[in-house]
């Protein structure tokens, strides 16, 4: 027996069929840990406050009298809860990440370091502009790396997240249409689009309809210039698409969306392919949201937050959110309500309290002015160069149903295609997490059967992903031949399979006393 | 580049692998005239560490710091000490470099922080059921009139006049696209809030009542009148909680009948950021739980029988429900949801209570002091930590101008409400935990310079 060197793998050996029940429940270094509310004793409490001064309550008689019903704990018992908690999370600082179309790399540290400068974490949203230059600088900057990277015209930093961005980009066309008088009412949408990009058209009132794709994998040509017509207010592309795809067609589709009197929307979640590469404006949208957490790599941090500054096209500007940063000679000033009138007077309005995700911003621009132009346009040819790489090593053992068109981009796609044994996507998956990796994005694009959308990002080393190559290699061999065991996938993991339609059907959403009267058993 | 592990070498292998000649090869799809061949205009190439550190810390170094100076701000953001493990643990791997917990196996860590901190929640707020986190609380406050417009199936909201004006600045933008009707209002200096407006425009058409509790002025009002007299309407009574701290000293508003709380979570673990990330609360009763939006986590049991935790009732949500979902957001709060659950944990009902009579008793004090300055006014009755002064001249000017002197006063309504003429003399004075009696004596006496 020797160390597979391409991955280590773990060996039952003689210890089959020996698993021991331990006292705790506990197995080694895989630790169990109770909620919070199971913990807390006697009132614990993990801070130290200072005796308040006695004084007259001005609380108008509304005090709070029951009790709040929160525990408290020590610090180091508060430490132990969530380090053991944090142990049984799967994080890219652990390994590959392949979440196609969420960009999972790597999160500098120097990033951190940087927004937790007192200079920008300790400053309030409301404070004098002058004493808040600094604060305004950054965002202007950012402001301006993204409208020169992107090749567009101006940006509105505020939007909270992608999907927020999206908001913000349809609330502009939506603007610009009513404002010549043309309202219109429907969107168009490729089918493989993020949900997001139908559910956002919906909130902002519009009617949603499907764009089919052709066999290649993009969006319909001859099918979407056919549905043009004086209803369609636009359409919302993902480019390169969710396919891990570029659309060739860009350029003509903008042309025939502006000639039919539509505006064109760019989802941007995949920039992070082109960056320094490929400039959307050349493509001729007129709006476009970047995820500040894909692209230029701010950290997800187990589910936000998140940053979607949108960047737009001239015709758009004028109908951009409040607020914004303008330079006026040597000062920084913040466009908001009241100055808006005569800088701004078409624009569409607020979308969030305050400016936007501030911190979110220092660390995008660390990590623009760390990499600068030659990193950032390595970063997207390392990023396709590891899909492709991905992609042309698997694809004798995984049908690639986009394979023949020609290369991806920063994403590799595959198809639960010849797999046995009534085996799926889900299996698979579940069987790279005992391998020690995150699985891939499943059953997304909808567009193809069974989907597993791979998308290993810049920051991977060859090594790394000649191992996981191994990894997928050794489950895809496995469903084919109806490897029955990876039913029962993950194994090794801090639970078994969970019981979803358990928790739909039967929503338990807070934790609630036990009941008491239970007969002790 | 520090970031980029691949060598040339390993960059030829691969090209090899795949049988393309050179990058350029997997650029095909793009077309020639979209391709750029130089560089990005103006910006350097890349740089180390030490420099970068230099570039940002001199942008840093020209915003005066909150916590190195007498700091009164408040407005829907408060300065609290944030213990230290709070940053400390946000920061490990696990936590900050993982995504949305769609693979439940491995991802327990996330879900079981999900479902204490919505717990947390819906007992702060006094209500069933809270979400797994919103943008902030003014996304979350328009997210709250779309769910009252789906439960009732109306579409009128009354906002209360009291609530923070970027707030109703968001929902006015929205509502001119979604064709939501809003009654809104100008709060007034006086220390009445608008409860008997509010009463008295609930009718059978109307959606929802949005009550900010404090409000912007930081007025306390008992919210069960105006829920009593919107559930008898049909109507849902929406509370908006911009100060979670104040929910140690006050009844919490889903005791006092409110269907929806929604607020903003920022003074609890996350710290000021000059307004973001923050993270948006939203809790409701239970029979409204399929309404709401943004994810939710459950318990649930594995094939072994253990229990565990996954994201449910997706079939809300954009992935799943495309345009029929509740809400578009995907993404939402998730580190600093995780720094409110800390240092909610590390407080305990034992700390949040002390932690609220300290905001309450200082903010007491602060109030007394500031009304002896000559032609200052104390507008409220009623304050948790944050009330409104009345000065004898416009508050904006004097904001800078105690700005000059190392002072950071407080917000000025001229600054929230520039249109607003009758509020311009009004000045919003947070204090907390953090502000010092020296603090205190500070403000009077830089307020009585200024306004002399």
């Amino acid at each position: 027996m020797s160390i597979n060197a391409s991955g280590w793998k773990p060996e039952m050996g003689s210890g089959e069929g020996m698993e021991v029940q331990t006292f705790t429940g506990n197995r080694a270094l895989m630790l169990e840990e109770p909620l919070i509310f199971e913990m807390d004793e006697a009132g614990g409490c993990g801070v130290d406050i200072a005796p308040a001064p006695k004084v007259t309550s001005r609380l108008g008689g509304l005090e709070r009298k029951r009790d709040i019903g929160i525990p408290g704990l020590s610090e180091p018992q508060t430490v132990r809860h969530y380090t053991r908690l944090s142990r049984q999370n799967y994080a890219i600082d652990l390994g590959l990440f392949p979440l196609g179309s969420c960009t999972m790399k790597h999160n500098p540290r120097l990033n951190e370091k940087m927004a937790r400068l007192p200079g920008f974490a300790d400053i309030h949203p409301l404070q004098p502009i002058d004493t808040v230059q600094g604060a305004l600088k950054v965002i202007a900057d950012l402001g301006e790396w993204l409208v020169k990277l992107t090749g567009m015209h101006s940006v509105a930093m505020s939007p909270k997240a992608g999907a927020h961005g999206e908001l913000c980009g349809l609330l502009a066309i939506r603007s610009a249409l009513e404002a010549r008088g043309d309202a219109r009412e429907v969107i168009l949408v490729p089918e493989s689009a993020h949900g997001t990009n139908p559910a956002t058209a919906a909130f902002c009132g519009y009617r949603v309809e499907n764009i089919p794709a052709t066999e290649r994998g993009r969006v319909d040509l001859a099918a979407l210039k056919a549905r043009l017509g004086p209803d369609v207010a636009g359409v919302m592309i993902t480019n390169p698409n969710t396919c891990g795809l570029f659309e060739p067609d860009m350029i003509e589709i903008s042309k025939a969306v502006h000639e039919a009197g539509g505006l064109v929307y760019c989802d941007g979640a995949n920039f992070n392919a082109i960056v320094g590469r490929v400039r959307p404006g050349d493509l001729g949208i007129d709006a476009m949201h970047i995820n500040l957490h894909k692209t230029f790599s701010t950290p997800h941090g187990g589910g936000g937050p998140g940053s979607g500054p949108v960047v737009f096209s001239e015709a758009l500007t004028p109908f951009a959110p409040l607020p914004f940063v303008e330079k006026q000679g040597d000062r920084y000033v913040l466009i908001e309500e009241e100055t808006a009138e005569e800088h701004h007077g078409r624009t569409f309005g607020r979308m969030t309290a305050f400016h936007g995700q501030m911190g979110m911003f220092t660390r995008a621009l660390t990590y623009i002015l760390s990499h600068g132009a030659d990193g950032l346009r390595q970063v997207s040819e390392d990023a396709v160069l590891n899909a492709n790489y991905i992609l042309r090593s698997l694809d004798d053992v995984l049908d690639a149903p986009f394979g023949n068109s020609g290369p991806c981009m920063h994403e590799a796609l595959f198809s639960d295609k010849d797999f046995g044994g009534g085996l799926s996507t889900l299996d698979v998956a579940k069987g790279l997490i005992d391998e020690g990796f995150h699985p891939m994005t499943m059953y997304f694009p909808l567009v193809v059967h069974g989907a597993m959308l791979i998308e290993p990002t810049e920051t991977e080393s060859k090594a790394a992903l000649d191992q996981f190559i191994g990894a997928l290699r050794s489950v895809a061999e496995r469903a084919k031949a109806g490897d029955a065991s990876l039913k029962a996938a993950p194994i090794y993991a801090p639970r078994r399979r969970l019981d979803e339609t358990l928790a739909a059907r039967k929503p338990v959403l807070a934790w609630k006393e036990p009941t008491q009267g239970v007969a002790a058993e | 580049m520090r970031y980029l592990p691949l060598a040339d070498t390993d960059r030829q292998e691969m090209l090899r692998t795949i049988g393309a000649k050179s990058i350029d090869d997997l650029f095909v799809d793009v077309p020639e005239a979209a391709r750029l061949s130089g560089k990005i205009e103006g910006l350097a190439d890349h740089a180390s560490e030490m420099s970068v550190e230099r570039q940002m810390g001199a942008m840093a170094r020209q915003n005066m710091v909150a916590g190195e100076v007498p700091f009164f701000l408040g407005a829907g953001a408060y300065k609290h000490h944030v213990p230290a493990s709070v940053d400390h643990i946000i920061q490990r791997g696990e936590f900050l470099t993982s995504y949305t917990p769609y693979q439940p196996e491995i991802a327990q860590g996330t879900l079981q922080v999900l479902f204490e901190f919505q717990t947390q929640v819906a007992r702060l707020y006094g209500c069933d059921v809270a979400n797994a986190s919103m943008y902030d609380g003014s996304t979350a406050c328009w997210e709250a009139i779309t769910m009252a417009r789906r439960v009732t199936k109306r579409g009128k909201a009354i906002l209360s006049g009291g609530l923070h004006p970027h707030y109703v600045s968001l929902a006015q933008t929205m509502a001119r696209f979604t064709g939501d009707r809003l009654d809104v209002a100008l709060p007034e200096l006086t220390a009445e809030t608008d409860a008997e407006r509010l009463l008295a425009s609930i009718d059978g058409e109307t959606s929802c009542v949005v009550v900010q509790y404090p409000d912007i002025l930081g007025r306390i009002t008992d919210l069960t009148p105006i829920a009593e007299k919107a559930h008898a309407n049909g109507a849902l009574l929406i509370a908006v909680v911009t100060e979670p701290v104040a929910l140690g000293a006050i009844e919490a508003p889903g005791h006092m009948g409110a269907d929806i709380v929604v607020g903003e979570g920022q003074s609890i673990g996350v710290g000021l950021n000059f307004g973001g990330p923050y993270v948006g609360l939203f809790a409701c009763k239970e029979k409204f739980v399929r309404q709401m939006p943004g994810r939710l986590c459950g318990e649930t049991v594995d094939a072994e029988g253990k229990r565990g935790f996954v994201l449910t009732l997706s079939t809300r949500e954009q992935h799943i429900r495309r345009e029929k979902a509740t809400s578009n957001i995907c993404t939402n709060s998730g580190l600093c949801a995780l720094a409110f659950s800390i240092h909610m944990t590390l407080l305990g009902e034992r700390g949040l209570r002390d932690l609220a009579v300290l905001n309450h008793a200082r903010a007491v004090l602060a109030a007394e002091r500031l009304a002896k300055v000559p032609g200052v006014e104390l507008v409220n009755d009623t304050f948790f930590n944050e009330f409104t002064l009345k000065l004898p001249k416009e508050a904006r000017p004097a904001v800078r101008a105690l700005a000059d002197k190392g002072i950071l006063g407080g917000v000025s309504l001229g600054r929230l409400y520039p249109e607003a003429e009758a509020l311009e003399n009004g000045l919003v004075v947070a204090v907390t935990e953090v502000v010092t009696d020296e603090d205190i004596e500070a403000l009077a006496s830089a307020l009585q310079e200024v306004l002399a």
